[in-house]
């Protein structure tokens, strides 16, 4: 939407916040994309450091816990040789006293340059983008339902790593749509970088309402779904998620829903299969998957703090540009 | 105090009138039309030309916020704002802190309208004890203190079996009951329509259904119990058309719509707006359009008025309080209505009039002889924006920085000036 | 240019050197020394890019070629290769990236060009050519084939 492209990017075209993969040109993403490829080096490095962000203060701002997230994060920004700190704050807690932009406030009095910021309330990036003050980028690490770009971004690099292009490729993501912030920001990216199709698949109950009109096509069969396709990206089922009666058992779920070696074999013979982790083996996917030759889950990872240190370079760099335009 | 408004438009849908005529006003009544009673000497003039004269606007919904969230709002400062917007009768919701569960309840807020004095304030009582749904309430002790409803406010009856009971003994009563039709479940804690934009923002939906069932259920326990019932903001095509088409079958069932929902829809939301967060939804276009078309079936148009102090707003859209400070848009919204060619000038003013009036079981809405003198003067083609203008507490309005078109002038209150444009 | 560097690399008496050229120009000029020195360690590209000093004036500007040092830093004789040497920051920013590799034994610099306008106290130890530009003047290699120097005015 035209709101998110203005609240990104500065006047020059130049990525400010990175808050949702939607609204934002194809060159900004193939932008992201080539200068993590070139950040994939500094892995290499006996010093494990560039002095790109040097003096630069980042504020991982967590208001729902997940150390994962945060850790690469944190990898990323001081690869970037900037100064890291950790902000983990339940939300019952600030609940009870501040509000969140008093919190924002507070941070950005210590003279932050970015914030890295994880809500479980669909917008609170944007939020808090609306917010900051001019110099100040935002990177939204997952914002409720809503979207996990940096997430979708370091699958689109391993898809590019495997395919080279992203035109010829067919890519299913299966699971529960319905509550998956990282399903809605790689719909956004496969379908901005224009791949051939983009299918979902998962039960009725776990499919939103509208969701064909973010460009996809809906299945409720894999074997209908999956097939002739290059790419299948499984989606984690949240154990609460049973509390809502969305599905009946997690043994029902994999019998209709998991990905099998026999499942995957409807696929094309060179499909890779991702998942955004943490997996639960079992329930979406089988071990022989998750652990086989044509699953790439732990390179996700690798890719994930390229991918991010990219972000976070490019965000810093928007605004020392635009002070010099 | 004897007043003339001279030279204006008189519009007074409840009669069918339509003529440039001047009016007299004497001890807080209408004591004449077009010429002045014998011996009548005239206190106070007021230069009605070029402007529309009409009954003060009756608001079927809008929250003071007093008792209770004072920070919000009080008595005193969205009754003036609701003087300054041509409204002269309010009618405010059971869900104040405490609850409007008691008589005492009842009278402070009216005491406290009374001595502020800028427009009369009507309360519904609750319908269950403390809204909990579960006990009703002493509704013949609510009805004696002057309540002149009964609401569970946004908080539901879920189980049917109250509901059933509390409709059959305000039927007893002839109380009507006011209904937010809203099937609990299926709203579960959502807080934009269910469907593509709310998918897209992530945002918990409600679905179409969750009206459609409750206004269904509740027509049936209508029409088993006889009981009144109001349908309050509705905001869906089918709810309305449920509750249009049992009024057609002749069962006592009315309802309103709020101005809001007459002009914006889901598209709003936009990136978060949490202006735009309100309760029920913003629906689709087509719901929106078919609101629209109700209006010429009798339907009400109320503000929902929901002040908010900043905070309330400022935060993740689903964080945020839902409401819109409706009070002063409300006539200016309606009259836009008039300019898309939506409705007539005299439907317009009847829905914010005479079919409030109707349904709510009051005298008013009229400006007939011998009625209260409580009028609303406007410049129909004035310009303005409510950004330059607002007087509620809360300014949590989407609409602060749209053109409006009609601007009040004046607003009398059984015969007294309560309300001039400086 | 490959003879100065020939009797530079025999009169210090560096065995198995480890060349590494700066992209772009740099790694051009470098790959035709590599091929005629014959030297038999691999050549190495650097992508200065995150190095540079000035990120907080320009941003950064995404690169798709990243650094590939196949092999070893610590201990070795390094010659770094650019096409161009005129402020010194470039050659900075290179050491600076090397070294975040390990600790090299030495470090060589051969340049093709070098026009002068020192703003850091760095000199090439071997030189292809010499040549002083008025101001506003720009010299910039052309290449991979063939090589061209093209010197404009801004």
């Amino acid at each position: 939407m035209n709101h998110h492209r203005r609240l990104q990017l500065t006047k020059d075209g130049r990525l400010r916040h990175f808050i949702a993969i939607e609204g934002l040109p194809r060159a900004i993403l193939m932008s992201i994309l080539d200068t993590a490829e070139g950040f994939t080096s500094v892995a290499n490095q006996s010093v494990k450091k560039v002095p790109l962000l040097r003096g630069k203060t980042i504020v991982n701002l967590f208001f729902e816990s997940s150390t994962r997230t945060r850790t690469t994060f944190e990898v990323a920004a001081k690869r970037l040789s900037a100064d890291v700190i950790n902000f983990n704050i339940s939300t019952s807690s600030a609940s009870k006293g501040e509000s969140l932009l008093d919190t924002l406030r507070n941070l950005e009095a210590m003279q932050t340059d970015m914030f890295v910021v994880r809500h479980d309330a669909s917008g609170a990036a944007h939020f808090i983008a609306q917010q900051v003050a001019p110099h100040v980028s935002v990177i939204n690490a997952g914002d409720g339902c809503h979207a996990h770009p940096t997430q979708a971004m370091l699958d689109m690099f391993t898809i590019r790593r495997h395919f080279g292009e992203f035109a010829p490729l067919n890519v299913a993501i299966v699971g529960d749509l319905l509550h998956s912030r990282v399903a809605r920001s790689q719909i956004h990216a496969l379908t901005t970088l224009q791949v051939n199709e983009v299918r979902v698949i998962g039960p009725k109950t776990l499919i939103p309402k509208g969701i064909d009109q973010m460009g996809v096509h809906v299945y409720h069969d894999m074997r209908a779904g999956l097939r002739d396709v290059d790419v299948v990206i499984m989606l984690r089922l949240q154990r609460e998620r049973m509390h809502g009666a969305f599905i009946p058992s997690e043994h029902e779920y994999f019998q209709s829903y998991g990905l099998t070696p026999e499942r995957l074999a409807y696929a094309k013979p060179h499909a890779i299969v991702m998942h955004p982790g943490p997996i639960n083996r079992g329930v979406e996917i089988d071990s022989a998957v998750a652990d086989g030759a044509q699953s790439v889950i732990l390179e996700q990872v690798t890719n994930g703090i390229a991918v991010r240190m990219a972000v976070m370079a490019l965000t810093m760099g928007s605004y020392a540009a635009q002070g010099e335009a | 105090m004897r007043i003339r408004i001279h030279g204006g438009r008189l519009i007074d849908p409840a009669h069918q009138v339509d003529t440039t005529t001047d009016i007299y006003i004497a001890d807080g009544h209408v004591v004449a039309l077009g010429h002045a009673p014998s011996g009548f000497h005239t206190d106070q003039e007021i230069d009605a030309t070029g402007r529309i004269v009409c009954p003060g606007l009756i608001d079927m919904h809008a929250r003071l916020r007093e008792p209770g969230a004072e920070h919000k709002g009080t008595i005193l400062s969205e009754t003036r704002a609701a003087a300054a917007a041509g409204v002269t009768t309010l009618c405010c919701p059971p869900d104040t802190q405490p609850i409007i569960d008691t008589p005492a309840v009842a009278e402070l807020i009216r005491e406290r309208a009374a001595v502020a004095g800028y427009v009369k304030v009507l309360t519904l009582g609750a319908l269950s004890k403390g809204l909990e749904g579960v006990q009703i309430s002493e509704m013949k002790a609510l009805r004696d203190a002057g309540c002149v409803g009964v609401s569970n406010a946004w908080r539901p009856i879920a189980n049917t079996l109250v509901m059933r009971r509390a409709m059959e003994y305000a039927a007893t009563f002839d109380l009507p009951i006011f209904l937010h039709a809203e099937d609990p479940y299926l709203y579960a804690e959502g807080c934009a329509h269910e469907g593509a934009i709310s998918t897209r923002l992530g945002l918990v939906g409600i679905p179409e259904i969750a009206e459609t069932i409750a206004v269904a259920r509740d027509l049936a326990l209508v029409q088993e119990t006889g009981a009144r019932a109001h349908f309050c903001q509705l905001s869906t095509a089918r709810g309305m058309e449920l509750v249009l088409a049992a009024q057609a079958q002749g069962l006592p069932v009315t309802a309103d719509v709020s101005a809001h929902q007459l002009h914006l829809t889901e598209m709003d939301i936009g990136d978060y707006n949490s202006l735009c967060h309100v309760r029920p939804p913003l629906r689709t276009q087509r719901d929106r359009d078919a609101l629209r078309r109700s209006l010429t079936r009798g339907v009400a148009i109320c503000s929902a008025h929901q002040p908010h102090e900043p905070d309330a707003k400022a935060g993740p859209y689903a964080e945020t309080e839902p409401g819109i400070a409706g009070l002063e848009s409300l006539l200016p919204l309606t009259l836009r209505l008039v300019d898309e060619g939506v409705l007539s000038l005299r439907d317009a003013i009847a829905s914010l009039t005479a079919h409030p009036a109707r349904i709510l079981g009051i005298t008013g809405g009229t400006l007939a002889v011998g009625t209260a003198a409580d009028i609303c003067v406007f410049d129909p083609k004035r310009e303005w924006r409510l950004a330059d203008h607002m007087l509620s507490q809360g300014r949590n309005t989407p609409f602060l920085h749209w053109d409006m078109h009609g601007k009040v002038t004046h607003t009398l209150l059984q015969g007294r000036v309560v309300y001039r444009e400086s | 240019m490959a003879q100065q560097l020939r009797a530079r690399l025999a009169a210090r008496a560096l065995q198995d050197p480890f060349m590494i050229g700066i992209q772009t120009g740099g790694v051009w000029v470098a790959q035709q020394l590599y091929r005629e020195l014959q030297l038999p360690a691999q050549l190495g590209t650097l992508n200065i890019n995150f190095y540079r000093d000035d990120f907080t004036r320009i941003g950064v500007h995404p690169m798709v070629t990243p650094t590939q040092l196949q092999e070893r830093v610590n201990d070795r004789d390094i010659i770094l290769v650019d096409d161009v040497l005129y402020t010194g920051r470039t050659v900075r920013a290179a050491l600076n990236e090397i070294f975040d590799y390990g600790r090299p034994a030495s470090v060589t610099l051969a340049v093709l060009v070098d026009r002068g306008c020192r703003e850091l106290p760095i000199q090439a130890d071997v030189v292809g050519v010499s040549v002083a530009l008025a101001a506003g003047e720009q010299i910039k290699l052309n290449g991979p084939q063939p090589l061209t120097l093209e010197i404009t005015k801004t």
